[in-house]
Protein backbone atom coordinates (compact mmCIF):
# COMPACT_ATOMS: atom_id res chain seq x y z
CA UNK A 1 0.00 0.00 0.00
CA UNK A 2 1.58 3.22 -1.12
CA UNK A 3 1.58 6.56 0.67
CA UNK A 4 -0.95 8.09 -1.74
CA UNK A 5 -3.18 5.05 -1.44
CA UNK A 6 -3.50 5.20 2.36
CA UNK A 7 -3.95 8.97 2.51
CA UNK A 8 -6.48 9.06 -0.34
CA UNK A 9 -8.47 6.67 1.90
CA UNK A 10 -8.48 9.39 4.57
CA UNK A 11 -9.76 11.87 1.97
CA UNK A 12 -12.51 9.49 0.80
CA UNK A 13 -13.60 8.77 4.38
CA UNK A 14 -13.76 12.52 5.02
CA UNK A 15 -16.12 12.93 2.04
CA UNK A 16 -18.12 9.85 3.09
CA UNK A 17 -18.63 11.27 6.58
CA UNK A 18 -19.83 14.62 5.21
CA UNK A 19 -22.19 12.83 2.76
CA UNK A 20 -23.56 10.66 5.59
CA UNK A 21 -24.50 13.68 7.73
CA UNK A 22 -25.68 15.64 4.67
CA UNK A 23 -28.08 12.93 3.42
CA UNK A 24 -29.50 12.51 6.92
CA UNK A 25 -30.19 16.25 7.22
CA UNK A 26 -31.65 16.49 3.69
CA UNK A 27 -33.77 13.38 4.28
CA UNK A 28 -35.17 14.86 7.47
CA UNK A 29 -35.94 18.11 5.62
CA UNK A 30 -37.87 16.15 2.95
CA UNK A 31 -39.69 13.77 5.32
CA UNK A 32 -40.29 15.85 8.41
CA UNK A 33 -42.88 18.56 8.95
CA UNK A 34 -41.68 22.12 8.52
CA UNK A 35 -43.76 24.96 9.90
CA UNK A 36 -42.17 28.29 10.81
CA UNK A 37 -43.61 29.90 13.88
CA UNK A 38 -42.36 32.67 16.15
CA UNK A 39 -42.78 30.80 19.41
CA UNK A 40 -40.80 27.77 18.30
CA UNK A 41 -37.64 29.69 17.55
CA UNK A 42 -37.17 31.17 21.01
CA UNK A 43 -34.09 29.69 22.63
CA UNK A 44 -34.79 27.15 25.36
CA UNK A 45 -34.51 28.22 28.95
CA UNK A 46 -36.55 25.62 30.84
CA UNK A 47 -39.87 26.93 29.55
CA UNK A 48 -39.42 30.52 30.73
CA UNK A 49 -38.84 33.42 28.35
CA UNK A 50 -35.07 33.91 28.04
CA UNK A 51 -33.66 36.82 29.96
CA UNK A 52 -30.54 38.88 29.37
CA UNK A 53 -27.94 38.29 26.69
CA UNK A 54 -27.74 34.89 25.03
CA UNK A 55 -23.96 34.79 24.92
CA UNK A 56 -23.00 35.15 28.54
CA UNK A 57 -19.43 35.57 29.69
CA UNK A 58 -17.43 32.47 30.53
CA UNK A 59 -15.26 32.27 33.61
CA UNK A 60 -11.53 32.91 33.13
CA UNK A 61 -10.57 29.53 34.66
CA UNK A 62 -11.40 27.79 31.36
CA UNK A 63 -8.81 30.02 29.71
CA UNK A 64 -6.19 29.06 32.31
CA UNK A 65 -6.84 25.35 31.72
CA UNK A 66 -6.52 25.92 27.97
CA UNK A 67 -3.07 27.48 28.49
CA UNK A 68 -2.01 24.59 30.74
CA UNK A 69 -3.24 22.15 28.09
CA UNK A 70 -1.20 23.94 25.44
CA UNK A 71 2.02 23.38 27.44
CA UNK A 72 1.38 19.67 27.86
CA UNK A 73 0.04 19.08 24.36
CA UNK A 74 3.22 20.47 22.81
CA UNK A 75 5.14 18.24 25.23
CA UNK A 76 3.28 15.12 24.08
CA UNK A 77 3.97 16.03 20.45
CA UNK A 78 7.69 16.00 21.32
CA UNK A 79 7.33 12.71 23.19
CA UNK A 80 5.57 10.91 20.31
CA UNK A 81 8.62 10.45 18.02
CA UNK A 82 10.92 9.94 21.02
CA UNK A 83 8.73 7.15 22.48
CA UNK A 84 8.89 5.11 19.29
CA UNK A 85 12.59 5.55 18.53
CA UNK A 86 14.41 6.35 21.81
CA UNK A 87 16.19 2.97 21.96
CA UNK A 88 17.80 3.56 18.55
CA UNK A 89 18.91 7.11 19.33
CA UNK A 90 22.45 7.92 20.52
CA UNK A 91 23.05 7.37 24.23
CA UNK A 92 21.40 9.52 26.91
CA UNK A 93 18.28 10.14 24.77
CA UNK A 94 16.33 8.73 27.70
CA UNK A 95 17.94 11.06 30.26
CA UNK A 96 17.36 14.11 28.03
CA UNK A 97 13.65 13.28 28.05
CA UNK A 98 13.67 12.85 31.84
CA UNK A 99 15.19 16.33 32.09
CA UNK A 100 12.58 17.75 29.69
CA UNK A 101 9.67 16.19 31.62
CA UNK A 102 11.15 17.51 34.90
CA UNK A 103 11.26 21.08 33.54
CA UNK A 104 7.62 20.86 32.49
CA UNK A 105 6.52 19.28 35.75
CA UNK A 106 8.17 22.31 37.35
CA UNK A 107 5.68 24.39 35.38
CA UNK A 108 2.84 22.16 36.60
CA UNK A 109 3.87 22.47 40.23
CA UNK A 110 4.22 26.25 39.85
CA UNK A 111 0.64 26.36 38.58
CA UNK A 112 -0.40 24.09 41.44
CA UNK A 113 1.21 26.41 44.01
CA UNK A 114 -0.43 29.42 42.37
CA UNK A 115 -3.78 27.62 42.81
CA UNK A 116 -4.55 27.54 39.07
CA UNK A 117 -5.75 23.96 39.46
CA UNK A 118 -8.24 24.88 42.18
CA UNK A 119 -11.75 25.50 40.92
CA UNK A 120 -12.52 28.90 42.41
CA UNK B 1 -7.66 -9.23 -0.31
CA UNK B 2 -8.44 -6.26 -2.52
CA UNK B 3 -11.42 -5.20 -4.59
CA UNK B 4 -10.84 -3.84 -8.11
CA UNK B 5 -7.70 -2.65 -9.86
CA UNK B 6 -5.33 0.09 -8.86
CA UNK B 7 -5.58 3.37 -10.76
CA UNK B 8 -2.55 5.68 -10.54
CA UNK B 9 -1.37 3.50 -7.65
CA UNK B 10 -4.60 4.14 -5.75
CA UNK B 11 -7.22 1.38 -5.58
CA UNK B 12 -10.27 3.64 -5.42
CA UNK B 13 -12.89 0.89 -5.65
CA UNK B 14 -11.26 -1.05 -2.81
CA UNK B 15 -11.26 2.00 -0.55
CA UNK B 16 -14.87 2.89 -1.38
CA UNK B 17 -16.18 -0.66 -0.82
CA UNK B 18 -14.37 -0.97 2.52
CA UNK B 19 -15.60 2.48 3.63
CA UNK B 20 -19.17 1.45 2.71
CA UNK B 21 -18.85 -1.76 4.76
CA UNK B 22 -17.64 0.30 7.75
CA UNK B 23 -20.53 2.79 7.28
CA UNK B 24 -23.13 -0.01 7.26
CA UNK B 25 -21.52 -1.82 10.21
CA UNK B 26 -21.36 1.44 12.17
CA UNK B 27 -25.04 2.21 11.57
CA UNK B 28 -26.17 -1.25 12.68
CA UNK B 29 -23.84 -1.24 15.69
CA UNK B 30 -24.98 2.23 16.81
CA UNK B 31 -28.67 1.28 16.55
CA UNK B 32 -28.10 -1.84 18.64
CA UNK B 33 -25.75 -0.10 21.10
CA UNK B 34 -28.51 2.33 22.06
CA UNK B 35 -30.84 -0.64 22.55
CA UNK B 36 -28.13 -2.59 24.38
CA UNK B 37 -27.31 0.27 26.71
CA UNK B 38 -30.95 0.76 27.67
CA UNK B 39 -31.39 -2.97 28.23
CA UNK B 40 -28.17 -3.47 30.26
CA UNK B 41 -28.61 -0.38 32.42
CA UNK B 42 -32.26 -1.38 32.98
CA UNK B 43 -31.16 -4.78 34.30
CA UNK B 44 -28.69 -3.05 36.64
CA UNK B 45 -31.57 -1.00 37.99
CA UNK B 46 -33.96 -4.01 38.21
CA UNK B 47 -36.12 -2.86 35.31
CA UNK B 48 -36.88 -4.60 32.03
CA UNK B 49 -35.95 -1.88 29.55
CA UNK B 50 -37.61 -1.78 26.11
CA UNK B 51 -39.82 -4.86 25.53
CA UNK B 52 -42.68 -3.77 23.28
CA UNK B 53 -41.14 -3.00 19.87
CA UNK B 54 -40.42 -6.31 18.16
CA UNK B 55 -39.33 -9.50 19.97
CA UNK B 56 -37.75 -8.46 23.32
CA UNK B 57 -37.75 -4.86 22.12
CA UNK B 58 -35.15 -5.57 19.43
CA UNK B 59 -36.61 -3.03 17.00
CA UNK B 60 -36.52 -0.17 19.52
CA UNK B 61 -33.44 1.44 17.96
CA UNK B 62 -34.95 1.28 14.45
CA UNK B 63 -38.19 2.84 15.72
CA UNK B 64 -36.24 5.62 17.44
CA UNK B 65 -34.25 6.36 14.27
CA UNK B 66 -37.45 6.51 12.15
CA UNK B 67 -39.09 8.82 14.67
CA UNK B 68 -36.09 11.15 14.63
CA UNK B 69 -36.05 11.35 10.81
CA UNK B 70 -39.67 12.50 10.60
CA UNK B 71 -39.35 15.01 13.43
CA UNK B 72 -39.25 18.74 12.81
CA UNK B 73 -35.78 20.23 12.68
CA UNK B 74 -35.70 23.52 14.59
CA UNK B 75 -33.16 26.32 14.60
CA UNK B 76 -33.55 29.01 17.27
CA UNK B 77 -33.87 32.59 16.03
CA UNK B 78 -30.79 33.94 17.77
CA UNK B 79 -28.50 31.05 16.93
CA UNK B 80 -25.43 31.80 14.83
CA UNK B 81 -26.71 30.20 11.65
CA UNK B 82 -23.66 28.69 9.98
CA UNK B 83 -21.88 27.65 13.17
CA UNK B 84 -25.10 25.97 14.31
CA UNK B 85 -25.60 24.19 10.97
CA UNK B 86 -22.03 22.91 10.66
CA UNK B 87 -21.54 21.74 14.25
CA UNK B 88 -23.01 18.22 13.60
CA UNK B 89 -20.55 17.76 10.70
CA UNK B 90 -17.59 18.87 12.82
CA UNK B 91 -18.62 16.50 15.59
CA UNK B 92 -19.38 13.39 13.55
CA UNK B 93 -16.73 13.41 10.80
CA UNK B 94 -13.67 13.17 13.14
CA UNK B 95 -15.24 10.20 14.93
CA UNK B 96 -15.87 8.54 11.59
CA UNK B 97 -12.24 9.10 10.60
CA UNK B 98 -11.14 7.18 13.72
CA UNK B 99 -12.93 4.09 12.37
CA UNK B 100 -10.86 4.33 9.19
CA UNK B 101 -7.61 3.04 10.62
CA UNK B 102 -8.82 0.40 13.10
CA UNK B 103 -7.69 -3.17 12.29
CA UNK B 104 -10.84 -5.27 12.74
CA UNK B 105 -8.91 -8.40 11.72
CA UNK B 106 -5.37 -8.93 10.45
CA UNK B 107 -4.77 -6.18 7.86
CA UNK B 108 -8.52 -5.67 7.66
CA UNK B 109 -9.31 -2.06 8.25
CA UNK B 110 -10.16 0.44 5.54
CA UNK B 111 -6.45 1.33 5.38
CA UNK B 112 -3.71 0.67 7.89
CA UNK B 113 -1.90 3.94 8.56
CA UNK B 114 1.72 3.73 9.68
CA UNK B 115 1.03 6.49 12.22
CA UNK B 116 -2.32 5.01 13.27
CA UNK B 117 -2.22 5.95 16.95
CA UNK B 118 -1.10 9.51 16.18
CA UNK B 119 -3.85 9.85 13.56
CA UNK B 120 -6.49 8.77 16.07
CA UNK B 121 -5.43 11.49 18.53
CA UNK B 122 -5.13 14.09 15.77
CA UNK B 123 -8.73 13.60 14.63
CA UNK B 124 -9.96 13.21 18.21
CA UNK B 125 -8.74 16.76 18.81
CA UNK B 126 -10.99 18.02 15.98
CA UNK B 127 -14.03 16.59 17.77
CA UNK B 128 -13.61 19.26 20.48
CA UNK B 129 -14.03 21.97 17.82
CA UNK B 130 -17.44 20.52 16.90
CA UNK B 131 -18.53 20.48 20.54
CA UNK B 132 -17.44 24.11 21.02
CA UNK B 133 -19.20 25.10 17.76
CA UNK B 134 -22.44 23.55 19.02
CA UNK B 135 -22.05 25.31 22.36
CA UNK B 136 -21.31 28.75 20.97
CA UNK B 137 -23.57 28.59 17.91
CA UNK B 138 -26.76 27.72 19.75
CA UNK B 139 -27.07 31.11 21.41
CA UNK B 140 -28.20 29.51 24.65
CA UNK B 141 -26.76 29.86 28.14
CA UNK B 142 -26.93 26.15 28.94
CA UNK B 143 -25.39 25.21 25.61
CA UNK B 144 -22.52 27.67 26.11
CA UNK B 145 -21.84 26.36 29.62
CA UNK B 146 -21.98 22.75 28.42
CA UNK B 147 -19.73 23.54 25.46
CA UNK B 148 -16.96 25.15 27.49
CA UNK B 149 -17.22 22.49 30.19
CA UNK B 150 -16.97 19.72 27.60
CA UNK B 151 -14.00 21.41 25.94
CA UNK B 152 -12.16 21.92 29.25
CA UNK B 153 -12.78 18.32 30.24
CA UNK B 154 -11.82 16.83 26.88
CA UNK B 155 -8.58 18.76 26.50
CA UNK B 156 -7.56 17.96 30.08
CA UNK B 157 -8.18 14.23 29.85
CA UNK B 158 -6.51 14.01 26.46
CA UNK B 159 -3.08 14.36 28.12
CA UNK B 160 -3.23 11.28 30.43
CA UNK B 161 -4.94 9.35 27.60
CA UNK B 162 -2.09 10.07 25.17
CA UNK B 163 0.69 9.50 27.69
CA UNK B 164 -0.79 6.19 28.91
CA UNK B 165 -0.96 4.94 25.33
CA UNK B 166 2.57 6.18 24.62
CA UNK B 167 3.90 3.80 27.29
CA UNK B 168 2.47 0.96 25.20
CA UNK B 169 3.90 2.51 22.02
CA UNK B 170 7.33 2.55 23.74
CA UNK B 171 6.95 -1.14 24.54
CA UNK B 172 5.86 -1.96 20.99
CA UNK B 173 8.27 0.47 19.30
CA UNK B 174 5.66 1.50 16.75
CA UNK B 175 2.48 3.53 16.29
CA UNK B 176 1.03 1.19 13.64
CA UNK B 177 -2.13 -0.35 15.14
CA UNK B 178 -1.95 -3.54 13.08
CA UNK B 179 1.68 -4.05 14.09
CA UNK B 180 0.86 -3.40 17.78
CA UNK B 181 -1.81 -6.11 17.62
CA UNK B 182 0.55 -8.52 15.88
CA UNK B 183 3.14 -8.11 18.68
CA UNK B 184 0.69 -9.43 21.28
CA UNK B 185 0.53 -13.05 20.18
CA UNK B 186 1.75 -14.56 23.48
CA UNK B 187 0.78 -11.84 25.98
CA UNK B 188 -1.58 -8.88 25.62
CA UNK B 189 -0.12 -5.56 26.79
CA UNK B 190 -2.67 -5.29 29.62
CA UNK B 191 -0.63 -7.92 31.51
CA UNK B 192 2.53 -5.79 31.19
CA UNK B 193 0.95 -2.33 31.54
CA UNK B 194 -2.23 -2.65 33.64
CA UNK B 195 -1.74 0.82 35.17
CA UNK B 196 -1.68 2.31 31.67
CA UNK B 197 -4.94 0.48 30.95
CA UNK B 198 -6.60 1.89 34.09
CA UNK B 199 -5.52 5.45 33.18
CA UNK B 200 -6.59 4.90 29.56
CA UNK B 201 -10.01 3.60 30.64
CA UNK B 202 -10.71 6.48 33.04
CA UNK B 203 -9.60 9.08 30.49
CA UNK B 204 -11.65 7.32 27.80
CA UNK B 205 -14.82 7.55 29.92
CA UNK B 206 -14.16 11.26 30.18
CA UNK B 207 -13.45 11.75 26.47
CA UNK B 208 -16.72 10.01 25.60
CA UNK B 209 -18.71 11.96 28.24
CA UNK B 210 -19.81 8.72 29.89
CA UNK B 211 -20.83 8.65 33.54
CA UNK B 212 -19.24 9.42 36.04
CA UNK B 213 -17.69 12.14 33.85
CA UNK B 214 -20.89 13.30 32.11
CA UNK B 215 -21.26 16.71 33.75
CA UNK B 216 -21.03 18.61 30.38
CA UNK B 217 -24.06 16.72 29.03
CA UNK B 218 -25.88 16.36 32.36
CA UNK B 219 -29.66 16.49 31.90
CA UNK B 220 -30.48 17.40 35.47
CA UNK B 221 -27.96 20.24 35.75
CA UNK B 222 -27.67 21.95 32.36
CA UNK B 223 -30.52 20.20 30.43
CA UNK B 224 -28.32 18.27 28.02
CA UNK B 225 -25.40 20.68 27.67
CA UNK B 226 -24.14 21.71 24.26
CA UNK B 227 -26.88 20.04 22.19
CA UNK B 228 -29.84 21.47 24.12
CA UNK B 229 -31.04 23.49 21.08
CA UNK B 230 -30.70 20.61 18.63
CA UNK B 231 -33.73 18.51 17.80
CA UNK B 232 -34.70 15.68 15.47
CA UNK B 233 -32.09 14.42 13.04
CA UNK B 234 -29.49 17.04 13.98
CA UNK B 235 -29.57 15.88 17.60
CA UNK B 236 -29.30 12.28 16.45
CA UNK B 237 -26.06 13.19 14.63
CA UNK B 238 -24.54 14.03 18.01
CA UNK B 239 -25.91 10.77 19.39
CA UNK B 240 -24.51 8.87 16.39
CA UNK B 241 -21.10 10.45 16.95
CA UNK B 242 -21.18 9.52 20.64
CA UNK B 243 -22.02 5.87 20.09
CA UNK B 244 -19.73 5.51 17.07
CA UNK B 245 -16.93 6.88 19.28
CA UNK B 246 -17.87 4.41 22.01
CA UNK B 247 -17.63 1.55 19.53
CA UNK B 248 -14.52 2.82 17.79
CA UNK B 249 -12.58 3.49 20.98
CA UNK B 250 -13.51 0.17 22.55
CA UNK B 251 -12.05 -1.53 19.46
CA UNK B 252 -9.04 0.81 19.68
CA UNK B 253 -8.52 -0.11 23.33
CA UNK B 254 -8.97 -3.81 22.70
CA UNK B 255 -6.41 -3.68 19.87
CA UNK B 256 -3.84 -1.88 22.00
CA UNK B 257 -4.33 -3.53 25.39
CA UNK B 258 -6.24 -6.78 24.92
CA UNK B 259 -4.41 -8.13 21.89
CA UNK B 260 -7.04 -7.30 19.25
CA UNK B 261 -7.38 -9.98 16.60
CA UNK B 262 -4.18 -11.75 17.67
CA UNK B 263 -4.42 -12.98 21.26
CA UNK B 264 -4.85 -15.93 22.05
CA UNK B 265 -5.26 -17.74 18.69
CA UNK B 266 -2.60 -16.00 16.60
CA UNK B 267 -2.70 -15.01 12.96
CA UNK B 268 -3.16 -18.51 11.48
CA UNK B 269 -6.91 -18.67 12.17
CA UNK B 270 -9.19 -17.20 9.53
CA UNK B 271 -10.61 -13.69 9.27
CA UNK B 272 -13.95 -14.85 10.68
CA UNK B 273 -12.53 -15.98 14.02
CA UNK B 274 -10.36 -12.84 14.23
CA UNK B 275 -13.41 -10.64 13.65
CA UNK B 276 -15.26 -12.58 16.35
CA UNK B 277 -12.34 -12.06 18.77
CA UNK B 278 -12.30 -8.29 18.13
CA UNK B 279 -16.09 -8.22 18.58
CA UNK B 280 -15.94 -10.12 21.89
CA UNK B 281 -13.13 -7.99 23.31
CA UNK B 282 -14.73 -4.68 22.30
CA UNK B 283 -18.10 -5.87 23.67
CA UNK B 284 -16.40 -6.62 26.99
CA UNK B 285 -15.02 -3.09 27.10
CA UNK B 286 -18.42 -1.59 26.22
CA UNK B 287 -20.11 -3.67 28.94
CA UNK B 288 -17.48 -2.44 31.42
CA UNK B 289 -18.29 1.16 30.42
CA UNK B 290 -22.03 0.49 30.91
CA UNK B 291 -21.31 -1.14 34.26
CA UNK B 292 -19.37 1.91 35.47
CA UNK B 293 -22.17 4.14 34.20
CA UNK B 294 -24.80 2.20 36.17
CA UNK B 295 -22.67 2.16 39.34
CA UNK B 296 -20.88 5.47 39.84
CA UNK B 297 -22.48 8.81 40.74
CA UNK B 298 -21.63 11.90 38.69
CA UNK B 299 -18.48 13.85 39.63
CA UNK B 300 -18.65 17.58 40.25
CA UNK B 301 -16.79 19.81 37.76
CA UNK B 302 -14.05 20.78 40.23
CA UNK B 303 -13.54 17.17 41.37
CA UNK B 304 -13.32 16.09 37.76
CA UNK B 305 -10.70 18.65 36.78
CA UNK B 306 -8.57 18.22 39.90
CA UNK B 307 -8.66 14.42 39.52
CA UNK B 308 -7.18 14.83 36.06
CA UNK B 309 -4.57 17.52 36.82
CA UNK B 310 -3.52 16.41 40.28
CA UNK B 311 -3.68 12.61 39.98
CA UNK B 312 -3.85 11.19 36.46
CA UNK B 313 -1.29 13.43 34.72
CA UNK B 314 1.35 12.89 37.41
CA UNK B 315 0.84 9.13 37.48
CA UNK B 316 0.93 8.84 33.69
CA UNK B 317 4.19 10.81 33.37
CA UNK B 318 5.84 8.79 36.15
CA UNK B 319 4.72 5.63 34.37
CA UNK B 320 6.18 6.94 31.10
CA UNK B 321 9.58 7.55 32.71
CA UNK B 322 9.54 4.18 34.55
CA UNK B 323 8.77 2.35 31.30
CA UNK B 324 11.55 4.27 29.54
CA UNK B 325 14.01 3.41 32.32
CA UNK B 326 13.20 -0.32 32.13
CA UNK B 327 13.53 -0.38 28.35
CA UNK B 328 16.67 1.78 28.24
CA UNK B 329 18.59 -0.34 30.76
CA UNK B 330 17.10 -3.54 29.33
CA UNK B 331 15.63 -4.73 32.62
CA UNK B 332 13.24 -7.71 32.38
CA UNK B 333 9.63 -6.92 31.55
CA UNK B 334 8.39 -9.13 34.39
CA UNK B 335 9.61 -6.58 36.98
CA UNK B 336 8.01 -3.75 34.96
CA UNK B 337 4.75 -5.73 34.97
CA UNK B 338 5.04 -6.27 38.75
CA UNK B 339 5.58 -2.52 39.40
CA UNK B 340 2.65 -1.79 37.10
CA UNK B 341 0.29 -4.23 38.80
CA UNK B 342 1.20 -2.73 42.16
CA UNK B 343 0.49 0.78 40.87
CA UNK B 344 -2.80 -0.24 39.26
CA UNK B 345 -4.06 -1.98 42.40
CA UNK B 346 -3.00 1.01 44.53
CA UNK B 347 -4.80 3.49 42.25
CA UNK B 348 -7.99 1.40 42.16
CA UNK B 349 -7.92 0.93 45.95
CA UNK B 350 -7.52 4.67 46.53
CA UNK B 351 -10.41 5.40 44.13
CA UNK B 352 -12.54 2.76 45.87
CA UNK B 353 -11.86 4.16 49.35
CA UNK B 354 -12.45 7.74 48.22
CA UNK B 355 -15.81 6.86 46.64
CA UNK B 356 -16.86 4.97 49.79
CA UNK B 357 -15.94 7.93 51.99
CA UNK B 358 -18.88 9.48 53.82
CA UNK B 359 -19.51 12.74 51.99
CA UNK B 360 -20.33 16.15 53.37
CA UNK B 361 -23.74 15.89 51.75
CA UNK B 362 -24.56 12.83 53.87
CA UNK B 363 -23.68 14.82 56.99
CA UNK B 364 -26.14 17.45 55.85
CA UNK B 365 -28.84 14.82 55.35
CA UNK B 366 -28.11 13.64 58.89
CA UNK B 367 -28.72 17.11 60.30
CA UNK B 368 -31.95 17.44 58.36
CA UNK B 369 -33.16 14.14 59.82
CA UNK B 370 -32.99 15.59 63.33
CA UNK B 371 -35.19 18.56 62.49
CA UNK B 372 -38.65 17.92 63.89
CA UNK B 373 -41.47 18.54 61.49
CA UNK B 374 -44.31 20.39 63.10
CA UNK B 375 -47.64 20.88 61.48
Amino acid sequence: MSFYDTWSAVFIALIAGVILVGTALIGARLLGPFAREQGKSISYECGMLPTGKNWTQVHVRYYLFAIMFLIFDVETIFIFPWAVRFLDLPSHAFWYMVFFVLILSGALFYAWRKKVLEWR
Amino acid sequence: MSFGDAFFGISWLDIIIRTLIVVIAMTVVVIYLTYGERKVVARFQMRLGPTRTGPAGLLQGVADALKLVVKEDLRPRNADRWVFEFAPYATFVPVFLVLLTLPFAENWGVRNLALGMFFVFAVLGLNIVGVLMAGFGSGNKYALLGGVRAAAQMISYEIPLVVALLTVAMLAGTLDLNLIASLQGDRPFILVQPLAFVIFFIALLSELHRAPFDIPVAESEIVGGYFVEYSGIRWSMFQLAEYAALWGFSIFGSVIFLGGWNFPFGSEVGVGLQLALTLIKSTLMILLIFWVRATMPRLRMDQLMSFCWKVLIEISFVLLLITGFFLYYNWPQEILALVNWGGALLLLTVIFIRTRRKSEAEDLVGTYKNIEVTE
